[in-house]
């Protein structure tokens, strides 16, 4: 197996238990793995949950991982990625203050070309929301803080798979089995 | 007999009735077929004690001197019985004390059900009088848990907890319930659980997996089995004794895998590992396929990875999928139970023996009575060693009885020189070595199994660990046999002090008190052996006394324990002396 670091997406389906995401913190920390984001929220599924995280690491680490997070009783089904099995994204927000936005006249246009949104506008801040890949987000990031920005906040990523995930497949089987 | 009293209490339990939470968790145990738990009463528990007061006639609470015995002795309880170990604590410092049991359990996978009380639900996170949070300090080292806040909670939870914990590969959960739930009222109807949807306990064992296995076998000229502990809990001994006497297979054993198959056996080559038999040890870096059953190649196996077994088509049985490839690559993995891809195995396998292959094990288990065995267990110097003391108590016992061991020198060698001729018989620390545990693990085994003889082995160290719990045998009554080897030292570190760090023998020399004084404080019958002569009237009586018996030998006290794999060498570097 490659022993070459990258960037793996884990992607958990799991109950919504209280404890699970310390349990599975728990099995990161345990291996002196850094998570790089960490992403829940509801799934395709009602009343399931899915993770997504970023982690780098080996194929052959990313594979054992794997199998301690399906070992977890609440965890449903685990699968890594790499990036190019991926379609993912971030998002950021970005406030900065008002009177930027007409002494700098070029403030306008790095909004235009970075195809970002403006959330609100008041008096004294204004709210920039992007969502791209990370270079594009570290891009505008660069080319905003030479004119100060007053709060920068960005979210993990959150990816989908270009393969099917067969997470119904299994719930339904069990519900088959069992009534 | 047993099922009869289960299936009475199903019944009774059965109508709904409005009862108290704590009411519903002894009920609930009681449903689930427990009969013995231990623990330690305190204030965030003393509703649920109330109640197991009222039910005594049913269930019967063992009072241990300190809870890390508790969870001890469920976890002795259930490795020789099979059954799920109960375990009981207070909030705080109660349940901060069963970690370590918990933590053994785990690494070991014992079920083990722990039922801790904790503070108020609405003084959670309020650093109220002994709160602490339990569920976070034991989420490492459970295979499940979960804490309680409503009554009406209290027989799902139980439910799942005891499914979870013997299901599939067992392991220990930890139920976390408030005073409140306890106090609180619900509707009383216990329903076990039969599956937890996000949850597969036993994959079913692909045929092709099994087939490609057989193959690999059939074709081998000098195969090798190292079975563990998932023989024993898949109760596969049957499946196993079949496969290894028709493919005639020599096979060895990991720690938590001995006594599955008898010492005797002739094709049994013995113990793998850092204080294994030598010719497994040598052997596995000769073998062409080596079949690995219930086992996960700990690092106690294995030795240096990168030279273990690297010329052999390795065969892993496991009902665990993590466990495959996670230290050695496989070329055939077969997950799910062991009974069953053993059972499946059978019919494809040639009636094979591999005489030439089987006598080199032989040959080299030659070289290892004369250099390391013959010393041991018939020593002509002057002090007393440990194997001789084994080797006492095989024949009274005729290999019967179960071994309780603790962790160090006198495990490895109780490990290497019981005769094991039942299965279920050696009941050790193995992954977590935690010593401390033989003392109140023998208390639940012989509990478990009344009619079986239940012989401690401890060393001076771990006795001292949990000597309190002389206190719950003398006002239990049980009957166990408890022999402390003794000799002045923590003799594994000391060992490793002379071998690896030129004799600085740090902090290892032990003061010992009067351990038969102490023996006698609680009313045990004690004996201390100092000469040879002595040895086999002490071990005669002890094995007779229908009582609890302390025995004392005290042996040579810079006995070393060979063989050894070094730390960091190859399995097949394996040293004589």
């Amino acid at each position: 197996m490659n022993e070459e670091i990258k960037s793996y997406t884990i992607s958990l389906y799991t109950e919504n238990n209280i404890g699970l995401l310390n349990r599975v913190s728990a099995i990161f920390q345990r291996r002196h793995i850094n998570i790089e984001s960490l992403t829940t929220s509801q799934s395709e599924i009602d009343d399931v949950f899915r993770f997504v995280i970023v982690v780098n690491m080996t194929e052959a680490q990313a594979a054992k991982i794997v199998k301690q997070f399906e070992k977890q009783v609440e965890v449903i089904r685990a699968y890594y990625h790499t990036d190019e099995q991926t379609i993912y994204t971030e998002s950021c927000m970005f406030k900065i203050k008002s009177d930027l936005l007409f002494e700098e006249p070029q403030i306008q246009n790095i909004i235009k070309e970075s195809n970002s949104r403006i959330v609100t506008v008041n008096k004294e801040f204004f709210v920039l929301e992007k969502s791209g890949r990370r270079h594009e987000i570290e891009a505008l990031r660069r080319d905003l803080n030479v004119f100060g920005i007053m709060q920068f906040v960005r979210a993990g990523r959150i990816a989908v798979t270009k393969d099917e995930m067969r997470v119904t497949d299994m719930l339904l089987a069990f519900n088959n089995h069992n009534n | 007999m047993d099922s009869q009293i289960i299936k009475q209490n199903k019944t009774e339990t059965s109508k709904t009735m409005r009862i108290s939470g704590s009411e519903a968790v002894v009920r609930s145990l009681i449903a689930e077929g427990v009969d013995i738990l231990y623990g330690y009463p305190g204030g965030a528990i003393m509703p649920v004690y109330d109640e197991l007061f009222k039910f005594q006639d049913q269930i019967h609470h063992v009072l241990t001197r300190h809870e890390q015995g508790a969870a001890h002795a469920a976890q002795g309880y259930a490795r020789i019985s099979g059954k799920v170990g109960v375990a009981m604590a207070t909030s705080g410092p109660g349940a901060t004390n069963l970690v370590t049991g918990i933590a053994d359990a785990q690494i070991d996978s014992t079920p083990l059900v722990c039922i801790t009380g904790q503070v108020f639900s609405h003084l959670l996170g309020s650093d109220a009088f002994q709160e602490t949070d339990i569920v976070g300090i034991s989420t490492p080292v459970t295979k499940w848990n979960c804490q309680v806040t409503k009554a009406a909670d209290i027989p799902k939870a139980l439910a799942k907890a005891f499914y979870i914990a013997k299901s599939g590969r067992p392991g220990p959960v930890l139920v976390d319930i408030t005073k409140d739930a306890q106090i609180g009222e619900l509707d009383f109807e216990y329903e076990p659980c039969k599956g937890v949807r996000s949850y597969i306990p036993v994959p079913k064992t692909n045929p092709d997996d099994v087939k490609a296995a057989a193959e690999l076998i059939n074709s081998a000229k000098k195969p090798m089995i190292v079975w563990g502990q998932g023989v024993i809990l898949g109760q596969a001994e049957e499946e196993l004794k079949t496969v290894i006497e028709k493919a005639g297979i020599p096979a060895a054993w990991t720690i938590l895998g001995a006594s599955a198959i008898p010492t005797s056996h002739p094709l049994n080559i013995g113990m793998v590992g850092m204080h294994g038999n030598y010719a497994p040890n040598k052997l596995t870096n000769e073998c062409d396929v080596l079949i690995a059953i219930g086992m996960r190649f700990d690092d106690r196996v294995t030795g240096k990875l990168d030279t273990y077994a690297t010329q052999a088509k390795v065969i892993h049985f496991d009902i665990d999928p993590a466990e495959i490839d996670k230290n050695v690559k496989t070329d055939v993995a077969v997950v799910g139970d062991s009974k069953d891809s053993l059972a499946q195995l059978i019919p494809l396998l040639e009636a094979k023996s591999h005489d030439a292959w089987l006598q080199k094990f032989k040959d080299l288990y030659a070289i290892e009575f004369e250099k390391v065995i013959k010393g041991d267990i018939h020593p002509v110097k002057e002090g007393l060693t440990m194997g001789e003391v084994l080797r006492q108590i095989n024949e009274e016992t005729k290999g019967k009885a179960a071994i309780v061991s603790d962790v160090g020198q006198h495990q490895m060698i109780a490990c290497r020189y019981a005769d094991f001729n039942v299965t279920k018989s050696n009941i050790t620390s193995g992954g977590l070595g935690t010593m401390g545990f033989a003392l109140p693990a023998a208390i639940g085994a012989k509990m478990g199994a009344p009619d079986r003889e239940v012989v401690a082995i401890i060393g001076d160290g771990g006795y001292q660990m949990n000597i309190q719990e002389l206190g719950t045998i003398f006002q239990t009554k049980v009957p166990v046999k408890i022999v402390v080897l003794n000799n002045e030292f923590l003799g594994m570190v000391r060992q490793w002090q002379q071998l690896f760090f030129d004799k600085r023998y740090a902090s290892t020399e032990m003061t010992n008190p009067d351990f038969v004084t102490i023996a006698k404080g609680y009313h045990i019958d004690a004996k201390r052996v100092t000469k040879r002569e002595e040895l086999a009237d002490a071990v005669k009586e002890m094995i007779a006394s229908k009582d609890s018996y302390f025995l004392e030998v005290c042996v040579e006290k810079e006995d070393n324990v060979f063989p050894m794999v070094p730390t960091g060498a190859s399995v097949s570097d394996v040293r004589l002396s």
